[in-house]
């Protein structure tokens, strides 16, 4: 038998040391070079280590970590067992991470950040930066001794990686999407100087401009949460009803072109959101097609109707019918054809069978297609911002509130507190409804009976409803693209490769290319920053979904609860969460890059997560336990076995949170600094400046490039190798080994 | 692999228990597995039986007590720290890798240089009878050769212990019969401790040193075949080992640990078992029921329900004053019909006395 006793533990210890003894503790804010890194003999208090800072400049509050590193000191190098190492190896690691933490959330930039502190304290003359590299590794090689004492001690399987793994996963959930949403209610309870609590409150909670209902009975807006509610209600009840005609129509009806509707399905994928509303506002917007045909042949001026509720209902109506239609055909192929056959042998005409059969088994399905869209639509800020008009949502007034005339992020909190209120309320429904019984009965035996066809009349409904809106949705997409064609949509209809040229224009100058167009820079930090964030997506999304579906540990189901649900916090929620958290000490991140790419990984894990879970539900468990019993490490297990299994998951995962990175605009709206900007960002600005033909051409080289990379991850990752006989072999099928 | 044998590692559970939430799986235990012996868990569905193994291989940690494998105390360790490899019921192959890959795939573990992991991969497969068969995919290969190649695969690592969770119950009867004979084979080849889940009785009888049945979570009883077949503990153990009639009798009387047990007007004299006089139980075995001429003195009185004629013997149930009886005649040719009437005497083995 192998001593695993110390193994690892002493190079924790160094990096802790590293980031106690050696480094710079905080940022530095003049810039980094490789001098400044020897921290530990900095001239400046800002730019020394923890235990210079301490020592030599008296700042007490960093002799915390020192005696955190003494403690480790003692776990790691002068303890004999297992057991008393373990015992040590907690204390030192949950010293040292309290400490930093204390010392972080207690001292700001201009000294104690809470009153009560210089009353008992004493007054503090000076403050501190945000943590930086020192802090950082100091931090985490704390937070891996504690997870690998836990596991000496026992826990998560006395498995060191598995501790480490979920110790790493929850301290950043916590810090990234508990904490920022934490600190909007905060915001959003605190009152401003000179007033009081109770009365803030009630003029931010209850104002008219929130939950006025003015325009029931005048010409006045209502307030933005009905605004909100009542788009979500309407565009949820739309797309479940068209997502569902699509859905009859490709499994249970012989239309030709099945493959064609399916593939509408997936261009909103790739599609950056906003083009959508575009190509509506190019149809029907005040130079639209149809405004200058009527004018044109009957000089009636159709007005602006496009903007407002009514073409961001359009908009997300296209935008989220896809979303229904997957939700929902999943739930139709999955009724078991024998349940309707039962119901036709009993003597039940075809309508009957559809009514009291089909239909109510489907139920769950439509509640839950209802919910994800209404969860999607609250959340949505590109349309709204693009159509919205003076008709405002909840998304957009946050953002008005933070980059408007008047900065209010008291405001802005509430408005967000209220937004995630309503998300969290669709989400716990969603739960329930599908917590319920779901009727979706694949049994794995091979269901032998023959989809059955729907009657007559319900498939003529739903030809007549989703085929017009196919050719609707091809339009838009047509019209959108063509509009980087031309040279001023509704004026001069001459056309142009002019667009592209303002974008991507190439240069040589004496220096070689220059970039003249004035997208490349947008261009080049959202390909970086997106290939940065998707590996590490796939990745943590994927080690997250093994935890949870392979390994038992106490708060297996809080973790699991909490990365759900911080899928449903708003774009826009953490958009705003993020300025207000990362914009001070301890953690200063907000102007990076890093913080885009923190938001791009939290944002998209959970797809990851849900993906790699599904897939490791149909891996046997006895397969990485066989590679346990063969000695193989718990990471080897994973390389070796596990994830070359999950090829098809790493896929969606990948291709998914690279996607998302370049489409998505609702938190990164906040997030861009002049030195990162987005592609999307770039895109709507352009569109709030009325440069549509720009922002279409930047928008059709974006899903071209998009449909490229998904191609290059595929080709990538390859295929999974599992030969011939697929659909027999045995340890490859859920087979469970719990049999008798 | 080589074939020359090495003593495997006893393995001892002192007061092990697993709990999930409230259930007891398994509860408080003590076994010994003698050094280089086969021992199969036998028991219903649900007893424990994966849950023990499990915890003897280091998969699931044990709630309470220790488990020592060759005197050393394991119960903290990982199953990657134990000597100790596993046969799963469903093989658990690497679907993505080949034969080779699979069987090497423990050595690689073990820090072995590839080349040489794979020669001795390829011995390994060779000793299971698979040569030649290494470059295909798990896939490639019938139920038979996949589990020979999970066989290989865990002994290629010569582990102190084997450890099987029913490790037949994906083939074919025939192939079962003749799987269970090379794993014992292989087993006293190489002198390796086994550990052998199963919950087929007569697999249990043909492979094992010693059997241990467990019931209800519980270790029912521990014996060698002969014992536990001709000796079970209590009724449980009885009807779980091979077909046997339960019925209620009366201890007269107890002399030199001989008691003489009372069915209705039947006297019939078996081994005591420690029991005193009074009521008791009696397990019957279906083959030491002799039906006899209705005027036979001595014998127990029944009517024929159903008579069934089964080839090279004949099975009867019986009504009987105690009960009904369920019974296998060597003579099939003599065939008694549905309401003969007869008198049932009993053989001296095959009919013993049981705590209940
Ligand atoms: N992971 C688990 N969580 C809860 N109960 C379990 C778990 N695994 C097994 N059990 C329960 O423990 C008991 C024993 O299971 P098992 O050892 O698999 O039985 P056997 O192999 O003898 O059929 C069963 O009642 C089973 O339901
Ligand atoms: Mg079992």
């Amino acid at each position: 038998m192998r001593d695993h006793k110390l193994a690892g533990n002493p190079l924790l210890w160094f990096v802790a040391f590293l980031g106690v003894v050696i480094l710079p503790w905080h940022v530095l804010e003049d810039g980094f070079s490789l001098a400044r890194l020897v921290g530990i003999a900095a001239a400046k208090p800002d730019e020394a280590s923890a235990l210079a800072q301490a020592a030599r400049f008296d700042r007490w509050w960093l002799w915390g970590p020192v005696i955190a590193l003494a403690l480790a000191f003692h776990a790691v190098f002068l303890t004999r067992s297992r057991a008393t190492q373990g015992d040590a190896l907690i204390v030192a690691g949950f010293a040292g991470l309290s400490l930093i933490g204390a010392q972080g959330w207690m001292i700001g930039a201009r000294g104690w950040y809470y009153p009560l502190f210089e009353v008992v304290l004493g007054a503090l003359p000076m403050g501190q930066y945000g943590i930086g590299i020192g802090g950082a590794l100091a931090f985490l090689a704390f937070l891996l001794m504690l997870t690998n004492g836990l596991a000496a001690r026992g826990a998560f399987g006395g498995d060191r990686f598995v501790a480490s793994a979920v110790g790493v996963i929850a301290a950043s959930i916590l810090l990234f999407t508990i904490w920022p949403v934490a600190t909007i209610l905060g915001q959003a309870f605190q009152a401003p100087k000179g007033d009081t609590l109770a009365h803030a409150l009630a003029s931010r909670f209850m104002s008219a401009r929130i939950w006025g209902i003015a325009c029931l009975y005048s010409g006045a807006a209502c307030g933005v949460a009905w605004n909100t509610l009542a788009l979500a209600t309407a565009t949820a009840t739309a797309t479940t009803i068209l997502g569902l005609c699509f859905a009859l129509i490709v499994t249970r009806t012989s239309f030709p072109a099945k493959e064609w509707l399916r593939l509408l399905t997936v261009l909103p994928i790739i599609t950056p959101p906003f083009v959508i509303g575009l190509g509506l506002i190019l149809i029907f917007g005040r130079s639209g097609i149809i405004n200058q045909a009527f004018s044109a042949l009957f000089g009636v001026e159709l007005g602006r109707w496009i903007y407002g509720f009514n073409g961001v209902w359009l908009a997300q109506v296209f935008s989220f019918t896809p979303t229904a239609f997957l939700v929902l055909i999943g739930i139709v192929q999955g009724i078991s054809p024998s349940m309707e056959e039962a119901a036709l042998t009993l003597h039940a005409r075809p309508t009957r069978v559809f009514k009291a059969v089909t239909l109510p088994l489907m139920m769950p399905g439509l509640a839950n297609a209802f919910l994800v869209v209404f969860v999607e639509s609250l959340a949505d800020f590109g349309n709204p911002i693009i159509l919205g008009g003076s008709f405002g949502v909840l998304s957009t007034e946050i953002f008005f509130a933070v980059v408007g005339a008047q900065v209010d992020f008291g405001r802005a909190a509430t408005l967000a507190f209220i937004l995630l209120l309503f998300a969290l309320a669709a989400f716990f429904i969603q739960r329930s409804v599908i917590g319920k019984r779901s009727y979706v009965s694949v049994t794995g035996k091979g269901d032998t009976g023959l989809q059955q066809g729907i009657p007559d009349w319900v498939r003529r409904l739903a030809y007549s409803i989703a085929l017009p809106w196919a050719l609707l949705t091809m339009t838009v997409y047509a019209l959108a693209l063509a509009g980087g064609f031309v040279k001023v949509w509704g004026r001069d209809w001459t056309p142009t490769f002019s667009h592209f040229g303002r974008a991507f224009a190439i240069d040589w100058g004496a220096n070689g290319i220059v970039w003249a167009g004035g997208a490349w820079s947008s261009l080049f930090t959202t390909i970086k920053l997106a290939g940065i964030a998707a590996p590490l997506t796939a990745g943590i999304g994927l080690l997250a979904a093994w935890l949870l579906s392979r390994q038992r540990f106490a708060g297996r189901t809080a973790l699991e609860f909490a990365l759900m649900l911080s899928f449903c916090v708003p774009g826009t929620v953490i958009g705003v969460a993020y300025i207000l958290t990362f914009n001070i000490p301890p953690v200063e991140l907000t102007g990076t890059a890093l913080i885009l790419i923190i938001c791009f990984v939290f944002r998209n894990m959970p797809v990851g997560v849900r993906s790699g879970m599904a897939a490791m539900s149909q891996l046997d468990k006895s397969l990485d336990e066989a590679a346990v019993t063969l000695r193989a490490s718990t990471f080897r297990t994973l390389r070796v076995v596990v994830l070359p299994l999950l090829k098809p998951a790493i896929v969606t995962a990948l291709v998914y949170s690279f996607v998302r990175a370049m489409t998505t605009v609702s938190a990164v709206i906040f997030l861009v600094s002049a030195q990162h900007e987005m592609a999307t960002v770039f895109i709507i600005n352009r569109v709030i400046n009325g440069d549509y033909g720009l922002a279409i051409a930047y928008a059709a080289v974006l899903i071209v490039l998009m449909m490229a990379a998904v191609g290059l991850i595929q080709l990538a990752i390859g295929e999974r190798r599992l030969g011939r006989r697929q659909d027999t072999a045995p340890g490859e099928v859920n087979r469970r080994s719990a049999g008798a | 692999m080589t074939g020359e044998k090495k003593q495997g590692a006893e393995v001892r559970l002192e007061g092990v228990a697993k709990r999930y939430g409230k259930v007891m799986a398994v509860k408080p235990l003590d076994l010994v597995v003698a050094p280089g012996s086969l021992v199969t868990l036998l028991g219903p569905s649900g007893c424990g039986k994966t849950t023990l193994l499990r915890m003897i291989a280091g998969l699931e940690r044990v709630s309470e007590g220790r488990i020592l494998i060759g005197g050393g105390d394991v119960t903290d360790l990982s199953a990657g720290e134990r000597n100790v490899s596993m046969v799963f019921q469903s093989y658990a192959l690497f679907p993505h890798m080949s034969v080779r890959e699979n069987v090497a795939f423990g050595l690689v573990s073990e820090g072995m240089a590839k080349a040489q992991a794979h020669a001795k991969a390829e011995e390994a497969v060779a000793t299971v009878g698979l040569a030649g068969l290494g470059d295909r995919l798990p896939s490639e290969l019938s139920g038979g050769q996949q589990q020979r190649v999970a066989v290989a695969r865990a002994l290629v690592l010569e582990p102190d212990v084997l450890l099987f969770d029913e490790p037949l119950s994906n083939l074919d009867a025939r192939l079962r019969r003749s799987m269970r004979e090379e794993i014992r084979d292989l087993q006293k080849r190489l002198g390796v401790t086994v550990v052998y889940v199963t919950h087929d009785q007569s697999e249990a009888l043909a492979v094992s040193d010693t059997i241990v049945v467990m019931n209800a979570a519980e270790i029912a009883q521990v014996g060698t075949p002969r014992e536990l077949y001709e000796e079970p503990a209590n009724v449980f153990v009885a009807t779980f080992m091979g077909e046997a009639n339960h019925v209620r009798g009366t201890i007269e009387t107890v002399r030199d640990g001989m008691a003489q047990v009372r069915l209705d007007t039947a006297l019939i004299e078996m081994p005591a078992r420690e029991l005193g006089e009074g009521p008791v139980d009696v397990v019957i075995r279906p083959e030491a029921v002799r039906l006899q001429p209705e005027d036979e003195a001595n014998g127990l009185a029944a009517t024929v329900l159903t008579a069934t004629y089964m080839g090279a013997h004949a099975e009867y149930n019986l009504e009987t004053p105690v009960g009904r009886l369920f019974a296998v005649a060597p003579e099939a040719d003599a065939l008694r019909k549905p309401g003969d009437r007869i008198s049932l005497g009993f053989g001296r083995r095959g009919i013993m006395l049981v705590k209940p």
